[in-house]
């Protein structure tokens, strides 16, 4: 018998905290998987954020380092600095990158600063209770947003990738989903370059993964992963939006 | 005899930080630091190792420090009072998750935007907190040129030994003035981190920088713990100049350039006969309580010198103890007290205690 | 020949590996519960499983090991 799929070696046997169906547990395998894979975890060390994923340190078997709310580019920027030859990613939703987080997201980006960021899109904050996010849908209903987001008092969605691929600097952008097996299998190949850009020294790489909040989306897993493919990816679609590793091939 | 070199201020600081081991530099441009980073822009990229970064805002660069920190190497940021007040946060982080570094506030007047000339206004800020929780940070404050060299090193070493973040917090003045430093010698101030993030390598178990402890019990005993070590530098670290003491009737407690301006003062005061001395902080956290409270067994009273509408003069109380009058001698908004104005106020002292007998 | 291990005892319930499974051979256990207090995921039939691991690919908890 061969084992055609087991837990990968770069996570601890800690329980994961999250909420039944949640995609984090499904993107921290795939991070897991692409440590494993590329046989770095003895020179990796990932920066966690400040939402659902912070206590992401306790998951991870590499060195990891918890860093204030939105700071994690910069936390990544010392690190990676500091490190040049060991392998920086950073673990980041919605509130700490494109909120709190913008200023030192686009530094980073625009510095084309040699990390892996995984950006996990799940228009809303689910650690502190469901409130709006940056990324929250117009007309989406959030604690903070009780009448449905108003693009006339809140103004609309940020999409990260597209803003990103604006600046000259960054090496690959890509968003993905996770949201059905074609989706995550897309997703892990974009994840493993993303650190596989790292290590060959290319520059900045940002995976965005538009994933869901079963619970403070107030719907089943199910239900939430089709709301994903129905509302999520016509707002935020999948693809890549800067490989600068297509344009060197040629 | 080492050679002198004429040196500004913040340039002194960022060169005895270079030679303390220091390669890596986060900073911002803000009045009246600038010349710090600017130093560092140009000596940094030209060193084997050299990490000089101007970040996008003081935030970012105190969370480039925090990462630095975290792989166990040297690493410092430095700005002026509003940056320092943005950087508090990160400066929780740092100090809970018991990471040496150093950050250099070049005080300006304020509050808010303020000013750009010199203070001595964010005492509070450095000694009684500044960012949110439990935790102190090493404050030592440079009253020259070559202190400002010579503190910096040593708050290298002070961190890395205590794990624990510092402080220099000098002002405007310090920073811009211009004397002859005798430069620090190059030392690389080895010590073990073993608990620092540098991978790995498959031969150890994880290692976690954090601060974020969820169960009560676990986090009271790190505040404890934490505690336990700042007792041993309030034990071992407190520094201090003694002037004019063995037989002072007053005392002035004053750091900085008002210590500077506060020494012409006792000169002018000792000519006319009155027997004034002067305890300088160089650390004023922790702060030199015991010399203090000393001092007050043999003194009439104090005079609180301060760039600043009176917060040092607190500590200054605390550690005497109620037992002489402490008044506080002051300018703000970027003024300086002048030796008349020190010499005034001591003066209005000696009268409220002895009843005008001089 | 294909074998899936459940470890019973971290399934969470979810059902995304009962959606995503292509042969719709597993179900939530709804006379069984497990030390989280949630209806497990069990295989309903073996014999039919082709080890795609698209159970696996699903699973936010990493509950299946997949073999052939």
């Amino acid at each position: 018998m061969a084992i055609v799929f087991q837990k990968p070696k770069s996570l601890t046997s800690k329980e994961l905290h999250y909420c039944p169906g949640c995609p984090h547990g499904i993107i921290h395998r795939l991070v897991a998987e692409a440590i494993d894979n590329l046989g770095i975890e003895g020179r990796t060390i990932g920066v966690a954020p400040v939402g659902c994923a912070v206590m992401a340190y306790d998951y991870f078997s590499c060195d990891m380092v918890e860093a204030a709310h939105g700071r994690a580019p910069a936390v990544a920027t010392g690190l990676k600095r500091s490190l040049p030859g060991n392998i920086i990613f950073t673990y980041q939703g919605d509130g700490d990158l494109a909120s709190i987080g913008m200023a030192e997201t686009v530094h980073a980006a625009t510095r084309n600063e040699n990390i892996t960021i995984i950006f996990v899109n799940n228009a809303i904050y689910g650690m502190t209770g469901g409130q709006m996010a940056p990324t929250s849908l117009p007309g989406q209903v959030t604690q903070t947003s009780p009448y449905g987001r108003d693009v006339k008092v809140a103004g609309y969605p940020i999409k990260v990738c597209e803003m990103l691929s604006a600046l000259d600097a960054p090496y690959y952008i890509e968003r993905v989903a996770v949201n059905n097996v074609k989706n995550v299998l897309k997703a892990k190949k974009a994840v493993e370059k993303a650190f596989r850009n790292q290590i060959e020294g290319k520059g900045f790489s940002l995976i965005e993964v538009v994933s869901a909040c079963p619970t403070n989306w107030g719907m089943t897993p199910q239900k939430a992963l089709q709301w994903v493919e129905d509302k999520m990816i016509p707002y935020y679609p999948l693809g890549v939006f800067r490989d600068k590793g297509v344009e060197e091939a040629k | 005899m080492p050679e002198k070199v004429l040196m500004k201020g913040n340039e002194a600081i960022a060169e005895a930080a270079l030679r303390a081991g220091c390669k890596h530099y986060f900073g911002y441009p803000i009045t009246p630091q600038t010349e710090l980073t600017a130093y560092m822009a140009k000596k940094l990229p030209k060193m084997e190792g050299g990490v000089f970064l101007q970040a996008e805002s003081e935030i970012s660069a105190i969370n480039m420090v925090y990462g630095v920190a975290s792989t166990g190497k040297r690493v410092m940021t430095s700005s002026s009072s509003p940056g320092i007040s943005l950087k508090q946060e990160g400066i929780s982080y740092i100090a809970g998750a018991d990471l040496p570094a150093v950050i250099v506030n070049v005080q300006r007047g304020g509050p808010g935007l303020g000013g750009i000339q010199p203070s001595q206004s964010d005492y509070f800020q450095a000694t009684k907190g500044g960012g949110h929780g439990d935790y102190h940070l090493i404050v030592l404050t440079p009253s020259s040129v070559q202190e400002m060299a010579d503190l910096t090193h040593l708050a290298f070493d002070l961190a890395d030994k205590y794990r624990c973040p510092a402080m220099l917090l000098a002002d405007g003045t310090m920073g811009q003035m211009m004397e002859p430093v005798a430069l620090p010698e190059e030392h690389l101030g080895g010590i073990e981190k073993p608990w620092a993030v540098t991978g790995t390598e498959m031969k150890r178990e994880h290692n976690i920088i954090n601060s974020l402890y969820l169960s009560p019990e676990v986090l009271e005993k790190t505040n404890f713990e934490r505690y336990q070590r700042y007792a041993q530098i309030e034990e071992n670290e407190v520094r201090y100049e003694n002037y004019m003491m063995d037989d002072a009737e007053y005392c002035i407690v004053a750091f900085g350039i008002a210590a500077r301006v506060a020494k012409n003062a006792i000169t002018l005061m000792r000519k006319e006969g009155l027997k004034v001395g002067l305890i300088r902080p160089i650390t004023v956290w922790p702060f030199p309580k015991k010399a203090i409270r000393a001092a007050a067994d043999k003194v009439k009273g104090f005079v609180s010198v301060e760039l600043s509408m009176g917060q040092m003069i607190e500590d200054v109380k605390l550690a005497e103890e109620c037992l002489r009058p402490v008044v506080l001698c002051n300018r703000a908004g970027g003024m300086i007290p002048g030796v008349d104005q020190i010499v005034s106020v001591t003066k209005d002292l000696v009268s409220c205690v002895e009843g005008g007998a001089r | 020949m294909a074998k899936v291990t459940f470890n019973e005892d971290i399934c969470k319930g979810c059902g995304l590996c009962v959606d995503a499974c292509p042969k719709h051979i597993l179900a939530l256990d709804r006379n069984k519960i497990n030390k989280k207090g949630h209806n497990p995921a069990v295989m309903t039939d073996q014999s039919k499983c082709i080890a795609c691991a698209f159970c696996a690919t699903m699973c936010p908890d990493c509950v299946i090991t997949v073999e052939k």
